[in-house]
């Protein structure tokens, strides 16, 4: 069974990119566009991996993560976090919380693939 | 030679005369119909300037030194022509303050001071002493011309006489008696001597006319008028020699100056000008008619003299006898005895009125003091003191003319009548720098006072009174000649080696330098009491708007009743005179209640200030003082308190502003620290915000361009929809970027605006169509509302149409697809032409209506929650309007759209 992913995002174009790149790689996808999504979507069906937007609406990505390592029924889930802030500080913030990897938009869409691939391949 | 009897008749008969106008003064006086209110009659009775020395000496003078006497009458001439601010200045602080007498005034001014007042009282009894003593001389001298001629022989004086010791004698007993009928009445001396005023004016009358009767007499009796007797006194040698000016020479200015400061500092002419003053306007009208009087009086001064030389042979009558002599030696014995009357009148009033002045002084500022300090429990036994005030007076002036007959009979021989005068007028002169530097500086100082007199006072008797002992044997004869101690440098009348300017212009020089000097240095060197300071600041700003009554009134920090001030009172003024007071203040104040409990501050400043009239100001202070209760502080050391309590005040307030003044401006450095921190933050924020949206598209664009490059068997539609984003994405990526760079154009005022008339509803039209198809792809319909005629509005025609599709833009975002409604409506108001755009989507939660205008303020969708620009549009717009003048803002209810209004002013007519 593929592995799925929760692409949370809410730049419509980041997120065709990113679909397309998962699908590609083989994986089973599901998008979000706000922090209340995201969560519904893992309560519905926790993902193996959710590609994470930091500056999304409603509830933002740290508070997402936060919330999802609270429970230990997730916690197996990789997060990766995805932001278009820059500050090392921000990046210190997501690994804090529990953020298995931290990217820095614009990304390089390889690299993305290859570390998405090797975590979830490393699960197995 | 007239009969003994006949002359004595005259005298008493004149002096009877005399007192029945006095005694008619006082009448009218208590009746409220004074006599003496006018300036005819204050004019008159300045001229008790002119005494016997003037009526007898000037003639004398000018037959010894022609035109020299002249400067005695150019000095108050100039006085009362130039200098009448400076009289007008005394005569309006004595009246506030209730001044009694020249020492009163000094005291009064350097802080109502004891020492200073008794010093200025012992300096004028013992300055006066031989000016009284020479009118007692001027009168029996002139007797005995009248009873001896043409016996007498060519000495003046006839002092050898024993019948004339006795004559002198009488002369002051009589004229105590008048002085005490004339000047004691009353004991408030402020309450003016109104008798004896209307009796001194009535005397300048009588000698006035007596003495230019005799000069009419001799110019056109004995000769033929001003041309023949010029002409023939010309013609003699020694009498043209007094024509020229070279007799006097350097004497003039020096003499000038003196006689400028006599005028005002000599006790009596204190007591007629500034004490007796009813009126201050009436000294309007003496600034000239004065000056006038003495015109007149000394109109026939030379004409006297040179008549005298011319028929008297050279050495055989003394000129200073001339007027009497002359008529007497042709054969007008009844015109010889008028103007011995007015000899007399020119002595008598001068006598009077120096007496009663300086009787005041005595008691007041002499006796009182001293009494009230070493006495003061016997005093305060006493119910009524206003008997032992009157009684002090008249002995003083019993004591004044005493000492005057004895210095007549030990010293006054040796003098010619002018040099004495002057000698009275050097020592009144000493008390000019206090007077005048305390009514104009206030720094002069107490102290400084003090030794300026005192030094003044010490090289005048060095100098003048010294001298005149030597000259009559009671100190060696070497003294003058040798100086003391035999020391040359100390030679009394050339002091270190200043020769040649004559006696009185070398005094003057040298103690008007000692006292002038003095004052200044120690003043400036001084530190002020606080009494001083604020006496000080009554009498120079005497005249400042809205007066200075209440200054000071705070200095008694004491409480007294008034029942207690009342029966003080009482004792000095009787009970009477005390109840018209309090009634008055009462009155003035306009207090319908009578007055209890304790007294303010300023009914006892009141109180003093009435009590200064009739003891003198330090007396009053010490009576005011003693009756305060919580005595356990002293007056002077409360003084000292209040000045070093005052010293710490200025201190500490000091100190308070200082820190004040840091406070402020170490708040004001924090609130620019705190605002470089916001900036900072601020800048932060904008380049992270700035970061984030470019990172945005710069992330589509990469993204697809990599999965373009990388995945090369995509199919060609999506790779044509992925091109497009790429495409979309760059345009956006652009515009965002020339956003920041508008909007930070805009924010540091960098923009280039081309101003010019704009039509508004041609920008309109333009922005409209320029996105009909963004429109019509939305299906979303524009209408325009617009007035028929609209004016020009000034602006930037290309920054307009941007704004308008910034709005525009946002509204079409906003609108539902499908069924979305755009709404355009120009409005003209007064000044300003109003734009709104409405459109039909969801509206704006009123919490974000306020922020909508930041930059990087992005609004979401409320339906996908992405945000629906780069969020710097409405703050561009925001920057145009306000530019060109105008206000931008938003209505919306939420679910009912949004409206976005902005105003641009019309071209300026």
């Amino acid at each position: 069974m593929a592995k799925s992913i929760l692409v949370v995002e809410d730049e419509p174009n980041i997120v065709l990119s990113l679909q397309f790149l998962m699908k590609k790689a083989g994986f089973d996808v599901r998008v979000a566009s706000d922090g209340e999504q995201a969560l519904a979507a893992v309560e519905d069906r926790a993902p193996d991996l959710i590609l994470l937007d930091v500056m999304i609406p409603k509830r933002d990505g740290y508070d997402v993560c936060q919330t999802i390592r609270s429970n230990p029924d997730y916690g197996d889930i990789y997060i990766i976090m995805l932001t278009a802030k820059g500050r090392e500080v921000d990046r210190e913030k997501g690994i804090a919380l529990g953020a298995n990897d931290y990217v820095t938009k614009p990304f390089s869409t390889r690299d993305l693939t290859e570390k998405v691939k090797l975590l979830l391949q490393g699960a197995d | 030679m007239i009969p003994g009897w006949l002359i004595a008749v005259a005298s008493l008969g004149y002096l009877t005369l005399l007192f029945a106008i006095a005694y008619y003064g006082d009448r009218r006086s208590d009746e409220g119909r004074s006599l003496i209110l006018n300036p005819y009659i204050y004019a008159f009775s300045i001229a008790v300037y002119c005494t016997a020395w003037t009526f007898y000496g000037s003639v004398g003078l000018a037959a010894r030194s022609g035109v020299g006497f002249l400067p005695i009458y150019l000095g108050p001439t100039l006085m009362f022509a130039f200098g009448w601010v400076v009289l007008r200045k005394i005569i309006r602080i004595s009246k506030v303050h209730h001044i009694t007498s020249i020492a009163d005034f000094v005291s009064s001014r350097y802080g109502k001071s004891h020492v200073l007042g008794g010093l200025v009282s012992v300096i004028a009894v013992i300055g006066i002493m031989p000016y009284i003593s020479l009118q007692l001389d001027a009168i029996s001298a002139s007797f005995n011309v009248l009873l001896n001629y043409p016996e007498l022989s060519n000495s003046g004086s006839a002092i050898d006489l024993p019948l004339f010791g006795d004559t002198a004698f009488w002369v002051a007993v009589l004229l105590a008696v008048f002085s005490i009928l004339f000047g004691t009445r009353h004991i408030d001396a402020t309450e003016h001597h109104e008798g004896m005023v209307a009796a001194i004016a009535f005397e300048s009358v009588v000698k006035l006319v007596a003495f230019i009767s005799v000069g009419v007499f001799v110019t056109f009796g004995l000769f033929d008028g001003f041309g023949d007797l010029f002409a023939r006194a010309a013609a003699e040698p020694t009498i043209a020699k007094l024509m020229t000016m070279e007799v006097v020479g350097a004497q003039w200015a020096p003499l000038t100056l003196l006689a400028m400061l006599a005028v005002f500092c000599l006790p009596r002419q204190f007591q007629v000008t500034v004490v007796e003053n009813v009126d201050e306007n009436h000294l309007n009208k003496a600034i000239w008619l004065f000056p006038l009087y003495l015109l007149l009086i000394n109109i026939f001064v030379l004409p006297i003299a040179f008549g005298g030389l011319l028929r008297f042979p050279l050495g055989t009558v003394d000129a200073d006898t001339y007027v009497l002599a002359l008529p007497l030696a042709e054969g007008a014995p009844a015109l010889a005895l008028f103007a011995f009357i007015g000899g007399l009148s020119a002595a008598t009033g001068m006598v009077i009125v120096a007496t009663v002045a300086l009787s005041t002084m005595i008691c007041n500022d002499l006796i009182m003091p001293v009494l009230l300090r070493f006495a003061w429990l016997h005093l305060s036994e006493k119910k009524d003191l206003s008997g032992l005030l009157l009684a002090i007076r008249r002995g003083s002036i019993g004591f004044i003319l005493l000492i005057g007959y004895l210095y007549f009979v030990l010293i006054g021989e040796s003098y010619a009548l002018v040099s004495i005068g002057l000698v009275s007028f050097a020592a009144a002169a000493q008390f000019a720098p206090a007077i005048l530097a305390g009514m104009y500086w206030k720094g002069a100082s107490h102290r400084g006072a003090l030794l300026a007199i005192s030094g003044g006072f010490l090289v005048w008797a060095y100098t003048l009174l010294l001298p005149s002992f030597a000259l009559s044997g009671w100190l060696p004869a070497g003294f003058v000649e040798r100086g003391a101690f035999g020391i040359e440098l100390l030679k009394p009348y050339a002091l270190f080696g200043l020769d040649g300017l004559g006696h009185i212009s070398h005094a003057l020089f040298w103690s008007l330098l000692v006292n002038v000097g003095t004052l200044v240095v120690v003043s400036l060197l001084d530190r002020q009491s606080m009494i001083e300071r604020i006496q000080a600041t009554l009498f120079v700003e005497v005249f400042r708007q809205g007066g200075t009554a209440g200054v000071g009134a705070n200095i008694w920090q004491g409480s007294v009743s008034v029942s207690d001030l009342r029966s003080m009172a009482e004792r000095f003024l009787g009970s009477e005179r005390t109840h018209e007071i309090f009634a008055e203040y009462a009155r003035n104040k306009q207090l319908d209640r009578p007055m209890a409990g304790n007294a303010s501050g300023e009914l006892v400043q009141f109180v003093e200030r009435r009590l200064s009239g009739v003891i003198g100001a330090a007396s009053a202070r010490v009576m005011v003082a003693s009756t305060l209760k919580g005595e356990g502080v002293g007056l002077e050391e409360l003084m000292q308190i209040l000045d070093e309590t005052s010293q710490v005040l200025e201190y500490s307030r000091q100190l308070e502003q200082k820190s004040e003044q840091l406070e402020h401006a170490s708040s004001e450095l924090k609130a620019a620290n705190e605002r470089l921190t916001e900036l900072d933050q601020m800048k932060d924020d904008f380049l992270s915000t700035v970061t984030h949206e470019l990172r945005t598209p710069l992330t589509s664009i990469r993204s697809f361009s990599e999965i373009l490059h990388d995945t090369p068997d995509l199919g060609l539609s999506e790779r044509q929809h992925f091109l497009g984003i790429i495409i979309r994405e760059s345009e956006r990526l652009t515009r965002l970027i020339n956003q920041v760079l508008d909007l930070t154009k805009i924010e540091r005022g960098r923009m280039e605006w081309q101003m010019s008339d704009v039509d508004l509803a041609e920008v309109i039209d333009h922005a409209v169509s320029s996105m009909h198809h963004l429109f019509e792809e939305k299906n979303v319909t524009v209408d325009i509302r617009q007035p028929e005629t609209i004016p020009p509005v000034r602006g930037d025609r290309d920054q307009l149409i941007q704004l308008a599709i910034n709005l525009l833009s946002n509204a079409e975002k906003f609108c539902p697809g499908g069924n979305g409604r755009v709404e355009v409506a120009l409005e003209s108001g007064p000044k300003a032409l109003t734009v709104s755009v409405a459109d039909n989507g969801p509206g704006i939660p009123e919490h974000e209506q306020e922020n909508i205008f930041e930059k990087f303020h992005q609004v979401r969708s409320d339906q996908t929650g992405n945000p629906m620009g780069s969020g710097l549009g409405l703050a561009i717009c925001r920057g145009i309007v306000e530019h060109l003048g105008g206000r931008i803002w938003v209505r919306s209810k939420p679910g009912h759209g949004a409206t976005f209004f902005f105003t641009v002013p019309f071209v300026k007519q």
